[in-house]
C-alpha cells in the first residue's frame, strides 16, 4: 500500500524566482507587507534573539505623515533630525554633481545612493567618534554626515593629483581611518566579517569602541555573510550588522538572494543574533534603532543585525540601465516614500523647518558641492589629468618596496 | 640555546612574541584548549588567557576575515589554518583583502597578520593533507611567503613574520616537524636533537625575511630548494659525492635573487626542486629568473624536480614525492650535459 500522503509529480521542476513585474508592467509591491507606523515595540537592550523574533518580520516605523509615533519616537530629538536632513540634502547634491561629472567624462564611474540617504546618515549620527564602519559603496552618507571634506571625496572620484588614494582605487571606494570609514574593497561581502574581527579586537583589548558592518541584501548570499554571523554569534563582539535591502542587486530582485521565503533579518535567528527589520526611508526609525543597537554593543550585549527596508531609486552604477529589467515607475510606487521628503515634511510640521529654509539649504549645499568640484578640477580629472604618477603604482604594495618591484619600476622607466 | 624540534620552535616563537607584545593574538581550529592538532600552540592559552589564544569555528574565510579586521584595528593576529589544504575558503580574504589593503588605502589601513599553515606530504595524508600551495600566494602582489626548513629558522622567521608590517603566509613543512626528513622514507627518521639547526637561540631570535641560506657549498652545481627539499637535496649531494651549493631559499617573496645569481654564476649549472606540482609552480619563476640573470653563465639547461601535476596521492605517495633518487638523476643529467652530447 502506498503510504505517501502527497503524490510525486511526473517530472520534477526547478523553482527560479521571478519578480512580479518587468518593464512595461504596472509596479506592484503588494507582496511587501508594510505595517502601520508606531506599532513595533521597543524592547529592552538586553533582549535575546528569540525575545524579539517578531521584529524581524515586522517593520519598525516612526514617521506617520507629519508625526512621530510609537515607542521608538522618543529616541530622536529635533536637532538630530535637522542635522540629518542637512547631511541627506548634501549627499543628494553630491550624488547629482558626481553623476554629471561622470557624464562629462571627468571620471569613469559613479554610484549614487538616491533613496537610501537616511540609512548611512542616520546610523553615523548614532555612532561615536572612534567607531569603525565597514561600508559598501552606497554609504557615502557615513562620510558626509561627519562633514568629511567634499574636496577629498571628489579628488578620489577624479583620480587626480590630489587623490589621497593616489589613483589606485575605482571611484567611490574611499578610505578614511580618521573618520571611521574602512577602506572599501569593491568585492562584495568580504568586509562584513572584517567588521566582526575589528569588533572582536576592540573587545580583546578592553576598549569601548564598536564596529558597524554593511552589506547589501544581494551579497548576503556570499559565504562571508555566514562567516560574519557565525563569528558574531560565537564571540558576541560589539558590532552592528547592517543589511541594506534596496530590493535590487544590479538586475536581480531580492528573491534571487533568498528573500522570497524569509526576511533578511530573520536569517540572524539561526545564529541567535537579535535582529530587526526597519523602514530605512524613515530617518527617525533609522536613528532610533541604530542607537538601540549601538547601546547594546557598548554595553557588551553583543551583535545586532538590522535589515533596512529601502529601494534603490537609481541604477546600480553609471554602467547600469534598470529600464531593461524593472518598470520605470517602480521607484515612485515604492510604499515607503523618499527619506528626504519625509523628514522635511516632519520637521516643517514640528515648526523646525520651512519650504524656504529647505530651498535655501538645497541651493547652499549645491553651491558648496559645486565649489568643491571646481576646486577639485584644478587638481585634475581622469580625462584631462594631472593624474597620480606612474611610480605611485609600485609604492605601498609592501611597507618597504622589495627588490623585484624596484626592478619592475626601473623597467617601466619611472 | 635550547634543543627543540620544529613544533617546539614554532611554539617558542609565538610564546616569545606574545610575551613582549600584547597585541599578538593566536587563534584557529583546535588551537586553544587542545593546543592545535600538531601541538604548536600547546600551553599558550593557559599562559596568555582565552581572549588571546582561542578556538575558532571551522570557517577559514571567517578566520582570515576576522584576522584582517583585527590587524586593521591594530592587533597582530597569528591565524592557524589546520592544513594548507584547507586554506582555499579563506583565499579570497587573503588575495582580495589582506594583500591589497595597504595599497588600495594608500597606507591608511594595513593588515599585519600571519597565516600559519602546515604543508607538504610524506605523512600518508592523501590529497587533502599534503599539498604545497605556495605558488598560489607568491603570485599575489602584497603578500610575503616564507617556508622554514629547520627549528632555528622556524622560530626566527615566525618572530620576523609576526613583527612584519605586511601579511605573511608562513608554511610549515609538516614532515620536518620531528626531524630533518631527507626523503629516505624507508629509513628511520633522525631527530632534530642531533642536528645543529635543532639548536634554537633563546628569547628574541629573528631571521630576516628575504635572505637565503647556503646549506652546503661547492662549485659543481647549484640546487635551489626550500622546506623539506633542502634535506632531500643535501642527501642527494652527499650520496653523489659531489660539491654543490645547496641554497635554502627560506623566503620566496621577498626572494634573495642576489644569492641565487651569485651561486649559479659560480657553478653554471642549476637544478630546482620543490614538492608542489610542476606547472606554474614556484620553480618556473626561479627557472625564468635564472635564465634572465645567468644565461651566459649557464653550461646546461636548468632542470626541475617536483611533484607531478596530479593530486597528491595516498598509496602512491612515494612515487609522487620528489625524493633523493629523482633528484640525483636530475643532478647527474645536468652535470653530464654538454653541448656536444646534446647535439
Amino acid at each position: 500500500m502506498d503510504r505517501r500522503r502527497i503524490k510525486p509529480v511526473e517530472a520534477l521542476s526547478l523553482h527560479v524566482p521571478e519578480p512580479l513585474v518587468r518593464p512595461g508592467d504596472k509596479p506592484d509591491f503588494s507582496h511587501v507587507d508594510i505595517p502601520e507606523p508606531g506599532k513595533a515595540r521597543r524592547p529592552p537592550e538586553n533582549c535575546t534573539a528569540m525575545d524579539i523574533r517578531d521584529l524581524a518580520r515586522g517593520v519598525v516605523r516612526v514617521l506617520d505623515g507629519n508625526r512621530a509615533v510609537g515607542e521608538w519616537a522618543q529616541d530622536t530629538d529635533l536637532d538630530t533630525c535637522v542635522k540629518g536632513l542637512r547631511a541627506m540634502i548634501k549627499v543628494r547634491a553630491y550624488d547629482e554633481r558626481m553623476l554629471l561629472a561622470q557624464r562629462q567624462g571627468k571620471t569613469s564611474f559613479y554610484m549614487q545612493c538616491k533613496g537610501e540617504e537616511a540609512i548611512a546618515v542616520g546610523q553615523r549620527l548614532a555612532l561615536q567618534p572612534g567607531d569603525m564602519c565597514f561600508p559598501t559603496y552606497r554609504q557615502q552618507g557615513l562620510l558626509i554626515a561627519q562633514d568629511y571634506p567634499l574636496l577629498e571625496m571628489i579628488c578620489q572620484i577624479f583620480s587626480n593629483s590630489h587623490d589621497t588614494l593616489r589613483g589606485r582605487q575605482l571611484p567611490v571606494l574611499y578610505s578614511s581611518k580618521e573618520y571611521g570609514f574602512f577602506s572599501l574593497s569593491g568585492n562584495l561581502g568580504t568586509q562584513f566579517v572584517q567588521a566582526v574581527g575589528w569588533a572582536m579586537a576592540s573587545a580583546i583589548e578592553g576598549n569601548d569602541r564598536i564596529a558597524s558592518g554593511w552589506i547589501g541584501e544581494g551579497s548576503t548570499a556570499e559565504s562571508d555573510f555566514h562567516s560574519a554571523l557565525v563569528f558574531a554569534s560565537v564571540y558576541k563582539p560589539p558590532v552592528i550588522l547592517n543589511v541594506v535591502n534596496n530590493q535590487w542587486a544590479i538586475s536581480s530582485f531580492q528573491g534571487v538572494s533568498g528573500g522570497e521565503s524569509i526576511t533578511f533579518a530573520e536569517r540572524a535567528h539561526g545564529y541567535g543574533i537579535p535582529s530587526l527589520r526597519v523602514d530605512g526611508n524613515d530617518f527617525l526609525a533609522v536613528y532610533a534603532v541604530s542607537r538601540w543597537a549601538e547601546q547594546r554593543a557598548r554595553a557588551n550585549l553583543g551583535p545586532t543585525l538590522i535589515e533596512w527596508l529601502t529601494y534603490r531609486v537609481g541604477p546600480h552604477s553609471t554602467s547600469d540601465d534598470p529600464s531593461q529589467y524593472r518598470p520605470k515607475e517602480e521607484s515612485e510606487a515604492w510604499p515607503l516614500g523618499h527619506p528626504i521628503e519625509r523628514l522635511k515634511n516632519y520637521l516643517i510640521a514640528q515648526g523646525r523647518w520651512s519650504e524656504e529654509q529647505h530651498e535655501q539649504t538645497v541651493a547652499e549645499l549645491q553651491q558648496e558641492v559645486l565649489d568643491a568640484t571646481r576646486k577639485a578640477e584644478t587638481y585634475g580629472t581622469l580625462d584631462d589629468g594631472p593624474m597620480p604618477s606612474a611610480t605611485d603604482m609600485f609604492e605601498g604594495v609592501y611597507k618597504e618596496m622589495p627588490d623585484h618591484l624596484k626592478r619592475q619600476r626601473q623597467k617601466l622607466g619611472v | 640555546m635550547a634543543r627543540m624540534n620544529m613544533i617546539e620552535a614554532i611554539r617558542d616563537a609565538m610564546d616569545t612574541a606574545m610575551g613582549v607584545d600584547k597585541r599578538v593574538v593566536v587563534f584557529g581550529e583546535d588551537v586553544g584548549y587542545y593546543g592545535g592538532v600538531f601541538r604548536c600552540t600547546q600551553g599558550l592559552q593557559k599562559k596568555y588567557g582565552k581572549s588571546r589564544v582561542f578556538d575558532t569555528p571551522i570557517n577559514e574565510s571567517g578566520i582570515i576575515g576576522v584576522a584582517i579586521g583585527m590587524a586593521a584595528y591594530g592587533l597582530r593576529p597569528v591565524a592557524e589554518i589546520q592544513f594548507a589544504d584547507y586554506v582555499y575558503p579563506g583565499y579570497d580574504q587573503i588575495v582580495s583583502e589582506a594583500a591589497r589593503l595597504r595599497h588600495r588605502s594608500a597606507g591608511d589601513f594595513s593588515a599585519p597578520l600571519v597565516v600559519r599553515m602546515p604543508c607538504g606530504g610524506g605523512i600518508h595524508g592523501g590529497q587533502t593533507h599534503s599539498q604545497s600551495p605556495e605558488a598560489l600566494f607568491t603570485h599575489v602582489a602584497g603578500l610575503k611567503t616564507v617556508i622554514p626548513s629547520n627549528p632555528s629558522d622556524a622560530k626566527g622567521m615566525l618572530i620576523a613574520a609576526i613583527e612584519d608590517d605586511d601579511p605573511v603566509i608562513y608554511f610549515e613543512p609538516k614532515r620536518l616537524y620531528n626531524g630533518p626528513f631527507d626523503g629516505h622514507h624507508d629509513q628511520p627518521l633522525t631527530s632534530w636533537r642531533n642536528h645543529p639547526l635543532g639548536e634554537v637561540p633563546d628569547g628574541h631570535h629573528r631571521v630576516a625575511l628575504g635572505e637565503a641560506a647556503l646549506r652546503s657549498e661547492g662549485d659543481d652545481i647549484t640546487l635551489l630548494v626550500y622546506g623539506t627539499l633542502v634535506h632531500v637535496a643535501l642527501a642527494a649531494v652527499r650520496e653523489l659525492g659531489i660539491a654543490a651549493d645547496v641554497l635554502d631559499l627560506r623566503s620566496l617573496i621577498p626572494l634573495d635573487l642576489e644569492a641565487i645569481v651569485r651561486s649559479v654564476k659560480k657553478t653554471g649549472r642549476c637544478v630546482i626542486a620543490h614538492e608542489a606540482t610542476l606547472t606554474s609552480g614556484f620553480g618556473a619563476e626561479l627557472s625564468a629568473l635564472v635564465q634572465e640573470h645567468c644565461f651566459w653563465h649557464l653550461e646546461a639547461p636548468i632542470e626541475r624536480v617536483t611533484g607531478w601535476d596530479t593530486p597528491y596521492p595516498h598509496a602512491q605517495e612515494w612515487y609522487y614525492f620528489p625524493g633523493p633518487e629523482r633528484l640525483k638523476k636530475a643532478i647527474r643529467h645536468v652535470l653530464d650535459a654538454t653541448p656536444a652530447k646534446q647535439s
